[in-house]
């Protein structure tokens, strides 16, 4: 089963433990400036939206790199940047129409999200579960009981 | 490790910045944040200094844990000599601009000197400077967010600074971050004004990596993440109702000091509560609480967002006040609210706004406000003076007086004295409800007899947060003790100094100590930080956190306060409760601070032995 990043904004409460997992299992520091998920906050609507790569099934950065450094794994359908391939062009983070592959100065190469091997760090860290590891092929699951469980219908038991 | 290893010295007289190495044997007698700041502090300062002198220095610090994966590790701290108390001030927030601060590569930073003129201070990682300042003096705490912001082309730059409250000499202002957050109390703003330091700005990207053993940091987090989401309080209570959750609960117990602590019960804690934030109101069908909201690193996200109806009086012709924004909390829906009778939900919260907003402490402020009112009620103050009718429950005289305040004029100029200097000035010192002239928040030392203790006996002048005993008496945190008695309170009382000291000098968060004690807290610092071949242990924490205390304490006792200094006002202790539970009952303070002397290891003048101080290797 391939499982994809689902994200419910209306459970993030702007912690930033995800960004914190996030740079400490990519770069062995706890750093947000260097984390490939990030919290948007709308200050004043009161909102904070979480925000990564979705694993597009045609990835608009893979098929711009000119290197071939950004690949699928097979495991996890992450789309993920090979460093020692990479050369640093930034034409993918042209490419990508969502902003998140990112270059990075410190090492000269672009990072995005790689599911982190199918374990994501983010998911493990969000306390309110706005991060979640899900059937890809069911994203609206959640929701979906949520919705059905407010229809309007007596239970058997009770009717 | 844990920390940086570095701080910045700003002279702001000469107008320069420099790197220095922390010292590490401090580290390991003080830890971080609130101890090893007030160390480098008591070293510098002179007792005796006037608190609005360039002779001053204001320190604003994090802890070994801020800036990691820790919950609630973002907090950072203020010290310096409190304006409005004349006492070490020590003034605690979270938001973001703490573990920025950390990401940056900066353990503390001390401010010394007096800028000739406005200035605010830019960090980015290590490359700190002094910037001009004139286009933001006379600015609110929001304007001047979104203008550094928008001049360093960087939405990512975290910001406190102070507001006009700050610039004017309101006696408690504070030093608000991130909107919404603030080092609150005792006038810690105040002190930056008069240095003409309007602001910090600061981008971190070096990140913390300092850390002693990354393995089993990541095992005790997680640990105790996970005692935090299982407890009762921060893993459902303080999310759902944030500290609000308190406002019925205290008032059913007798404890809601009210219209000036004549009353210890307020016929409209129901409207002003946790539960009321929750209900649509019938005005507009919205509630009053958007969200709850986390600061950095915390999974208890006790913050409250609020929005109020946009048709609401206060509000109606002031579209800045239409959107969420920082909500009330507990200690500002009281002293807004109950402390001057008044019940008027969004009222309130447009009230904290304009707190926020220009930068000057709810607690003082709102208690200021009930003191003003009862003078009124008296016909001491007139409406000619204060340029409103204001009797107790007046929502409108709240609001105008915050406005006063907020812009420094007409009676916002008496209003930035603080309740004990214009009580006194109007010739009625016993209506200010404060010690060492800083007000005491929500709890009533008839029908909660600890807090009693807490507040006379308290280093930076009245308040809950330096042991809040609340815990024990009303919640049953460790033990549940009675709180309508004094019996058993002095060494509880110290025992939880002594254990607040310690969280708040590691970067994280008091309110996680409804779940957690120091035996959660030592195996995260000791993962983080070196310690020596005995670690970080409970008995050690414990003990720097008599350390700390005591520091304090001697600091005060050299800047010339003495036990007198440890009371409650007289009310507490003659005018009986006169409903609930607690009726009949007055604050049994003379009967606890001799024991608590006595535990302390003081002589009977509040000084510490000579043996206590060597004790703790002071």
């Amino acid at each position: 089963m391939q499982k994809s990043l689902h994200i419910d904004p209306s459970k993030c409460t702007g912690c930033l433990q995800c960004e914190m997992a996030c740079s400490y299992e990519n770069h062995g520091v706890f750093n947000i400036a260097k984390s490939r998920i990030k919290v948007f906050n709308f200050e004043h609507e009161g909102r904070k939206v979480p925000y990564t790569c979705t694993q597009c099934a045609e990835a608009w950065c893979l098929n711009a790199c000119p290197v071939d450094a950004i690949r699928i794994d097979a495991a996890t359908g992450a789309k993920v940047v090979h460093k020692d391939v990479c050369v640093g062009c930034k034409v993918c983070t042209i490419a990508c129409p969502f902003g998140t592959i990112n270059y990075v100065a410190d090492s000269g190469k672009v990072q995005k999200c790689d599911l982190c091997g199918g374990d994501p760090a983010c998911v493990t860290a969000c306390p309110t579960a706005a991060i979640t590891y899900v059937d890809a092929d069911w994203t609206g699951l959640e929701k979906m009981r949520q919705w059905a469980g407010k229809t309007n219908t007596q239970s058997r038991a009770s009717a | 490790m844990g920390w940086a290893r570095k701080i910045l010295r700003v002279d702001l007289s000469k107008g320069t910045c420099k790197s220095e190495p922390l010292n590490m044997e401090w580290a390991q007698q003080y830890l971080g944040q609130r101890g090893l700041a007030t160390k480098y502090f008591v070293e510098e300062v002179d007792p005796k200094v006037d608190p609005l002198s360039p002779a001053n220095k204001l320190i604003m610090a994090t802890g070994p844990l801020t800036g990691t994966m820790a919950s609630t590790g973002g907090r950072y701290s203020v010290i310096t000599k409190g304006a409005l108390t004349g006492a070490i001030a020590c003034s605690n927030s979270g938001g973001y601009i703490g573990a920025e601060l950390k990401m940056a590569g900066w353990d503390m930073i001390i401010f010394e000197g007096k800028s000739p003129k406005p200035v605010y201070l830019s960090i980015q990682d290590d490359v700190a400077e002094l910037r001009d300042a004139a286009h933001l003096w006379g600015k609110t705490t929001w304007d001047t967010e979104e203008i550094i912001k928008s001049s360093h082309h960087d939405p990512q730059v975290r910001v406190c600074s102070i507001g006009r409250a700050g610039e004017n000499g309101v006696l408690y202002a504070c030093i608000v971050n991130d909107l919404h957050r603030a080092a609150g109390r005792s006038g810690v703003g105040t002190v930056m004004g008069s240095k003409n330091l309007k602001a910090v700005a600061v981008r971190g990207t070096v990140g913390v990596s300092g850390i002693r053993d990354f393995k089993a940091f990541m095992t005790a987090t997680t640990a105790a993440k996970k005692v935090l989401a299982d407890n009762a309080v921060t893993g459902q209570g303080l999310p759902t109702y944030g500290t609000q959750v308190l406002m019925n609960v205290i008032n059913e117990m007798g404890a809601l000091p009210t219209r000036n602590a004549k009353d210890v019960q307020f016929e409209g804690a129901r409207k002003i509560s946790a539960e009321a934030m929750h209900e649509k109101r019938l005005s507009d069908g919205k509630a009053n609480l958007v969200t709850n909201a986390a600061c950095f690193g915390c999974t208890i996200a006790c913050g409250r967002i609020s929005q109020v109806d946009k048709n609401h009086w206060s509000v109606v012709n002031s579209p800045k006040y239409w959107g969420a924004t920082g909500g009330l909390e507990y200690e500002a829906a009281w002293s807004l609210g109950a402390a001057d009778g008044v019940d008027d939900l969004d009222a309130l919260t447009v009230a904290n706004m304009i707190c926020n907003e220009d930068g000057f402490d709810p607690i003082t402020f709102g208690a200021t406000v009930g003191a003003v009112m009862e003078l009124y009620t008296m016909g001491v103050l007139t409406k000619e003076q204060i340029g409103i009718e204001a009797p107790f429950g007046s929502a409108q005289a709240l609001l105008e007086i915050a406005h006063m305040t907020a812009e420094g004029r007409g009676f916002g100029k008496e209003m930035a004295l603080g309740s004990a200097r214009l009580t006194a000035k109007y010739g009625h010192p016993e209506l200010s409800m404060s010690v060492k002239s800083q007000e005491f928040p929500a709890y009533d030392p008839r029908g909660i007899q600890g807090m009693g203790l807490t507040y006379a006996t308290s280093n930076r002048g009245a308040c809950h947060l330096r042991s809040y005993t609340v815990a024990s008496e009303v919640l049953g945190i460790p033990v549940k003790t009675d709180p309508l008695v004094t019996e058993g309170k002095p060494a509880l009382v110290m025992a939880f100094q002594d254990a607040t000291a310690a969280f708040d000098s590691s970067g994280t968060c008091i309110f996680t100590t409804f779940a957690w004690s120091l035996n959660d807290l030592a195996p995260q610092i000791d993962a983080a930080c070196e310690g020596g071949e005995a670690g970080w242990s409970v008995e050690r924490l414990a003990e720097l956190g008599a350390r700390i205390w005591n520091m304090e304490r001697v600091f005060n006792n050299a800047a010339g306060f003495t036990a007198k200094d440890d009371d409650l006002p007289a009310r507490l202790k003659t005018e009986p409760a006169q409903s609930g539970p607690a009726k009949g009952l007055v604050s049994g303070i003379d009967k606890m601070v001799p024991e608590y002397y006595k535990l302390r290891g003081w002589d009977t003048a509040g000084v510490p032995d000579k043996e206590t101080l060597a004790r703790l290797g002071l």
